[in-house]
């Protein structure tokens, strides 16, 4: 089975698409035939070079969505098109807020599932999901009619420009969806963050509880900083509260692939390593000799951090 | 202020999940336990009736076997009820169809509130609660760190890439909360008493009014994914920092 036509759902951030939109579309392009994107709330017409770009020929755009939640509207103006007659044969979504929301939505509105957790997706129809924290990869197809919609996990695929002209823009009706679409933002907090995207750096430097006090994170980020890269967190230390959640590495966090991934007192549950083991190279410290994370460890140093981070942080510094 | 919180029972994640090599739907065996995720819901959904001054939790949840063990723990958490839905003819059901169960089971509770997780430990798709709210019609708020009630709005805190959004919803909505909206309480030794008197309504799929849905996807095929090898493991005796040092050298990143 071929997909005719493909939609992606673009996820626009700062202006531009992130990085995920771009991977989905060079997917897309990969195995599919025509390939258009969706974006919601005016931002079709910046983005539609990039997304051509990147192989897309058209920009859904829903204009602007009257701070309301993104899930209910667009999912009802994608409905409105396939039900009108312009459908797709399949729809890639990120594994995202908004991209689950969306799709979760559109699911149920045209009663078709979900294949989600998607890492590897062929144009024989099947897909691959990563199950069970990662350690098992299932093959699945859909068995009803298209759409198919795919909720796929970052980094899954890599981004390549297709070298095509700028997508055309067709602002599309968004269907009045009554009491459903109810929820509206009444305020925006960004969280500074300095340095690197925890998503882009090339060196991630994660702590986790082993550090065992939300002071010591300093330690973390002083390392990441002298690295260039970027600090990253276990859950456990997002949960206790020592860093934002946006820190977050793992299944329920940011999927890396950095050059280096230097794991600070984290003991590698199957959930964490989910999201770090496409590092090229993986340094672990940690006290406890069986730590899973050895397992996946090209350096592993059995150590207390509290020993071990600052005399590496020390060296670093002697040779700036 | 009726509050309904959606409770997957799940296989101990202590244990590594399996699939059926013949059927390769989840294996199912052995005893179901309260999915941790859904513990946050709980405990959120008590403080809210409670500081609402009324009102009752429900529980709902869709499970094999008749499976009450997770329900148990919820109700002894202090939940006042429950509602299972257990058909042999869900097996194997994907989001969309659970959803569809649990819309159905969750109409009967009449709730002004439906509360589930962000995702569930085991099959972590993400979207039944969204497909819960489409189906009965309601708004939704995911990713939920913090929620409050203020008259027949709710407002909440939703987690976002950059940071985090307020929103606000009126009342009947669903919201997903993620880990750490709350410190879920351990059941006391009088709850866990009391939850054995405490009503479980076991239902078939027949008795929510509705058909056993049809699932639109299949697994066609169960790999180990493959596995990264260990490397080098060095024991620290005051000098391990230099080898990380020569490690991050070696990789040109200094
Ligand atoms: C549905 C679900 C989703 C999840 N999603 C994520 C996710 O996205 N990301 C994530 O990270 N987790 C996730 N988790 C949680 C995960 O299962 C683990 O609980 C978590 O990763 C543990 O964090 P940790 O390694 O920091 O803590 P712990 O497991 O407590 O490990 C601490 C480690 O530090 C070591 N240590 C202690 N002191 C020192 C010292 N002085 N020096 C060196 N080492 C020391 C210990 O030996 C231990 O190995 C999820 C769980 C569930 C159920
Ligand atoms: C490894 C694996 C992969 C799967 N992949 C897919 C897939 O790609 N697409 C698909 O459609 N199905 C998939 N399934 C099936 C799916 O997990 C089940 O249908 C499940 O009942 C609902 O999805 P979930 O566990 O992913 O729930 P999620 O949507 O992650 O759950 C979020 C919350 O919804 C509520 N909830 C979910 N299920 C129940 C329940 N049974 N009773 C009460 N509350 C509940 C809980 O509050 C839960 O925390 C998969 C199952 C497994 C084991």
């Amino acid at each position: 089975m071929a997909f005719d036509k493909v939609w992606v759902l673009a996820e626009v951030a700062d202006g531009k698409p992130t990085g995920t939109t771009l991977e989905l579309l060079t997917k897309a392009r990969e195995i599919g035939g025509a390939v258009e994107a969706w974006t919601w709330g005016g931002e079709g017409s910046a983005v539609a070079a990039t997304l051509g770009a990147y192989g897309a020929t058209k920009v859904y755009d829903t204009g602007d969505l009257g701070g309301a939640l993104p899930g209910v509207p667009v999912a009802a103006a994608m409905a409105a098109q396939v039900q009108g007659g312009n459908a797709p044969t399949a729809i890639l979504a990120a594994t995202s807020y908004d991209g689950r929301d969306i799709a979760g939505r559109l699911s149920a509105k045209l009663d078709v599932g979900v294949l989600t957790n998607v890492v590897g997706l062929s144009d024989d129809g099947t897909s691959e999901h990563a199950v069970f924290g990662g350690t098992t990869v299932v093959k699945a197809a859909f068995t009803g009619n298209p759409p198919y919609l795919f909720l796929v996990r970052p980094k899954s695929f890599a981004a390549e420009e297709s070298g095509g002209g700028a997508a055309e823009v067709t602002t599309v009706e968004v269907p009045d969806a009554g009491a459903t679409n109810a929820a509206k933002i009444v305020q925006r907090h960004v969280e500074e963050r300095i340095g690197p995207k925890l998503d882009e750096a090339a060196v991630v430097v994660s702590g986790g509880r082993g550090l065992g006090e939300a002071e010591k994170f300093s330690m973390i980020e002083e390392l990441a900083k002298l690295l260039k890269g970027a600090p990253g967190a276990s859950r456990a230390i997002v949960d206790a509260g020592w860093v934002p959640y946006s820190y977050q590495v793992g299944q329920t966090g940011k999927t890396v692939k950095p050059t280096v991934y230097i794991a600070c007192g984290i003991s590698g549950a199957t959930q964490h390593m989910v999201g770090m083991k496409g590092a090229k190279n993986i340094v672990a410290i940690n006290k406890d000799q069986e730590a899973p994370i050895f397992s996946i460890a090209d350096l592993g140093i059995v150590g207390d951090v509290h020993k071990v981070l600052p005399k590496v942080i020390e060296a670093l510094q002697s040779r700036a | 202020m009726n509050v309904v919180v959606c409770v997957k029972q799940i296989p101990d994640p202590a244990t590594p999940g399996k699939l059926d090599p013949n059927t390769k739907t989840l294996v199912r065996e052995g005893k179901l336990i309260l999915d941790d995720s859904d513990a946050y819901g709980v405990e959120m959904a008590l403080q809210l009736a409670d500081k609402a001054g009324g009102g009752e939790v429900t529980l709902v949840s869709m499970a094999p076997n008749e499976e009450v063990g997770g329900l148990r723990t919820a109700l002894a958490m202090g939940a006042a009820k429950a509602i299972l839905v257990s058909d042999e003819s869900l097996k194997g059901a994907d989001a969309l169809t659970t959803a569809k169960v649990l819309a159905a089971a969750i109409k009967r509770a009449e709730p002004d509130l439906v509360i589930a997780a962000t995702e569930s430990t085991d099959g972590y798709t993400g979207t039944t609660p969204v497909q819960v709210a489409e189906l009965l019609g309601l708004p939704a708020v995911t990713f939920a760190k913090h929620v409050e009630i203020d008259g027949s709005t709710v407002k909440v805190d939703r987690q976002t890439e950059a940071g985090y959004d307020e929103v606000e919803c009126p009342l009947p909505a669903l919201v997903t909360v993620t880990a750490g909206v709350v410190e879920p309480r351990y059941p006391s030794f009088k709850g866990i008493m009391a939850a054995k008197g405490k009503p479980v309504d076991t239902l078939k799929v027949g008795d929510l009014g509705i058909e056993a849905p049809a699932v639109g996807q299949q697994v066609v095929d169960v790999a180990a994914a493959e596995e990264r090898q260990a490397g080098e493991i060095v024991v620290d005796e005051g000098d391990a920092h230099e080898r990380v040092v020569a490690f991050l050298e070696q990789l040109k990143v200094i």
